[in-house]
């Protein structure tokens, strides 16, 4: 056990940080997120620097443009990230879900397509899994692909995609035997964006902003070279992606508190002064953070050893989406009449936080998850 | 960085978990005088004779808690140990000489220790008004004072709370597994109640909580053995995190036990009292989060 950087990690800290502190001008720090993300064209551009200092991909193996770093590197990347108040790069689909997904099960030609424009953020990506009638239940997806010929006919629509409005590629999992049992009948494409029968609507949400998506397939035709996996083995192909989702995305969660927890503290001081009840709270979502903070570092420790994300991460998670949703109300009530104002920071973020136990897996999936995969209780289902 | 425990820590904890649990299995007799064993701790070293790192330290705290031992290895070494010179450090290591440390004016296992180290860093012999707590294997003690022997060492505040949250962990991880298993095999309406997500969901909180509390008790733990500069604030958000943990633990456990839980035969009520003690004994958790408020925001001036 050793919290210290090695020599090597503190080496890259080093680096990556006055690395920040050069190209990174004060105006860019502390977004938002939401729309911020997609709109201001700063962040392909802010994406492409971090592409071509290397720090796009940092864990993807090198032959596939990625730096072949250990994982400890890419929790280093979030922190120094979020204490810089920096914006992540606009491919976050793409590098940690899309990217990995085609170097497990893509051929050669897909892997050579696709890859480098994803750490450089030429090519931005979408995930197409949840549906109207298939949220938490991916299994049953009903967008079918109907194979003929050498392409596959898409007809369907897909909900709840990020970036699928800027997006060039989506992952889509979709139905392509529907007699098949469950699990068995799904097939995962690699949908153009830009092809024809392909529409997207932004859905407005609590914020007022669209960063969310629908999309309709409406005849849209696949090559059948733009399969991952088997046809009816979408399903593993899935989990994959899940997978890794999961990876190190407990940092960079972590890292996004550690920025509202850093603004909670300034509100804090600049607030409060004797409210005992009030800085206790406030010392509270500290902890917390605390409390992810090292149990991120612990399950960094299993997954360096067998590249598997642990069962954890669906702990952290949902720990992570409770603690931002209050720590944001907290923000927001410490700043009084104020706060129900129209136009701060914790306005826009605590309504945004409602999203946070929703999205990437529900309170109640992961719960599902624990109980049943860490805990072994019996099934639900 | 590296978070894990090496090899030859998880090989301390599974020689640790064997030992606690061949001698204080769950079936034990509780009501009955328990026996400290004192000297084989002494002979495996736990008492300062192995010179234990701290995180190793914070394993046997841990599994202390796990198995509810009986005896006053948490004040002895938790507490304890910082005081003392050579000499001192000697006995208690061999089993000799019993000790204990006065917090807040209350004395730990004051009937069952030989000396105890005062609020001033004094020794003091063991004597005094003994008071019973909510653990009864877990007395404490107001200390008649005498002039005390000064003692060459110090206090240390962090040390005792990581010692404490170290504990509290192992009390919650068994505390979930006692109402994982109970879930796993009890059957209501044809099913194991385990399948109902109002059951399965209390247990999946407890998971994260006791997850969460590991965390913080290792990085308190590192950070003492280390002399880290955050040790103060690391074990004051271990102490806080970590007890409170321990007490929800217990009292998810007991209301997914249904009736049993709340019977004195079942052992998790003894669970749960310890967890009320680690949580009340020194500060309390609001008392520590006031603490870290001040390190955060700076010291609360008066209106």
């Amino acid at each position: 056990m050793n919290l210290r950087d090695t020599a090597e990690e503190a080496a890259f800290r080093a680096e990556l940080h006055a690395w920040l502190d050069s190209n990174l001008p004060d105006d860019r720090r502390g977004w938002r997120g939401g729309e911020q993300r997609f709109g201001d064209e700063f962040g392909r551009e802010w994406s492409r620097k971090l592409y071509e200092a290397g720090y796009a991909g940092l864990t993807w193996p090198k032959e596939y443009g990625g730096a072949g770093a250990p994982y400890s590197f890419q929790a280093i990347f979030y922190e120094e990230m979020a204490r810089a108040q920096a914006p992540a790069h606009v491919g976050v689909i793409g590098l940690g879900m899309a990217g990995p997904t085609i170097m497990a099960h893509g051929t050669d030609e897909l892997k050579q397509a696709h890859l480098a424009k994803i750490l450089s953020a030429e090519e931005i990506w979408c995930q197409g899994f949840s549906e109207p009638d298939a949220g938490s239940d991916l299994a049953a997806a009903r967008t079918r692909a109907e194979l003929r010929g050498d392409v596959y006919v898409v007809n369907g629509q897909k909900v709840w995609s990020s970036f699928a409005h800027i997006a060039d590629y989506c992952i889509l999992v979709t139905l392509s035997d529907p007699d098949a049992p469950r699990y068995h009948g799904l097939t995962y494409l690699i949908v153009d964006m830009h092809a024809p029968g392909v529409e997207v609507r932004p859905l407005r949400q609590i914020t007022g902003e669209a960063e969310f998506n629908e999309i309709f397939f409406t005849d849209v035709e696949v090559p059948v070279s733009n399969r991952l996996g088997d046809e009816g083995g979408g399903w593993q192909v899935a989990m994959t992606t899940l997978l890794h989702e999961r990876g190190t995305l407990g940092f960079a969660l972590t890292a996004a508190l550690d920025v509202g927890v850093g603004r909670l503290l300034e509100t804090a001081r600049d607030r409060v002064d004797g409210d005992g009840a009030v800085r206790e709270r406030v010392a509270a979502e500290w902890i917390e953070l605390q409390a992810l903070r090292y149990t991120n570092y612990r399950s960094l420790g299993t997954y360096q050893r067998t590249g598997i994300p642990g069962p954890e991460g669906s702990a952290i998670k949902l720990r992570w989406s409770e603690q931002n949703q209050r720590l944001t109300k907290l923000g927001r009530e410490l700043l009084g009449p104020e706060g129900i104002l129209d136009d701060g920071w914790w306005h826009y973020q605590q309504l945004r936080s409602r999203g946070n136990t929703i999205e990437a897996g529900t309170s109640e999936v992961l719960r599902n998850i624990v109980a049943e995969r860490v805990l072994g209780l019996p099934r639900s289902r | 960085m590296d978070f894990a425990l090496t090899d030859e820590q998880r090989q301390l904890q599974r020689e640790v978990r064997g030992f606690l649990a061949a001698n204080y299995p769950l079936d034990r007799d509780w009501d009955a005088p328990p026996d400290d064993r004192w000297q084989e701790l002494a002979e495996l070293g736990w008492l300062g004779g192995a010179e234990l790192s701290f995180v190793e330290e914070a394993i046997l705290f841990e599994e202390s808690g796990y198995a509810l031992y009986p005896g006053p290895f948490l004040v002895a070494v938790g507490f304890v140990l910082p005081f003392l010179g050579d000499a001192e450090r000697e006995a208690l290591a061999a089993g000799e000489v019993r000790w204990s440390a006065e917090d807040r004016g209350l004395v730990p296992w004051l009937d069952s220790v030989d000396m105890v180290v005062d609020m001033d860093g004094n020794a003091q012999p063991a004597r005094g008004e003994l008071l019973p707590t909510v653990d009864p294997t877990r007395p404490l003690g107001r200390l008649e004072r005498t002039n005390g022997i000064p003692l060459p060492g110090h206090r240390d505040v962090a040390r005792a709370r990581a010692a404490m949250a170290a504990e509290a962990v192992g009390v919650a991880q068994r505390a979930l597994e006692l109402g994982v298993e109970h879930a796993k095999t009890r059957e209501q309406f044809g099913k194991k109640i385990g399948v109902y997500q109002a059951v399965s969901h209390q247990l999946a909180d407890t998971y994260a909580d006791v997850e969460l509390a590991r965390s913080l008790a290792y990085w308190a733990a590192w950070c003492v053995a280390e002399e880290d500069e955050q040790a103060r604030l690391a074990a004051a958000a271990a102490k806080a995190f970590a007890t409170e943990a321990a007490v929800r633990a217990c009292e998810r456990s007991i209301q997914v036990h249904g009736g049993i839980g709340f019977t004195w035969e079942h052992p998790l009520h003894r669970y749960y009292k310890r967890a009320l003690w680690l949580e009340g004994f020194g500060k309390r958790p609001a008392e520590l989060r006031a603490e870290i408020a001040d390190a955060l925001l700076g010291v609360a001036v008066p209106a």
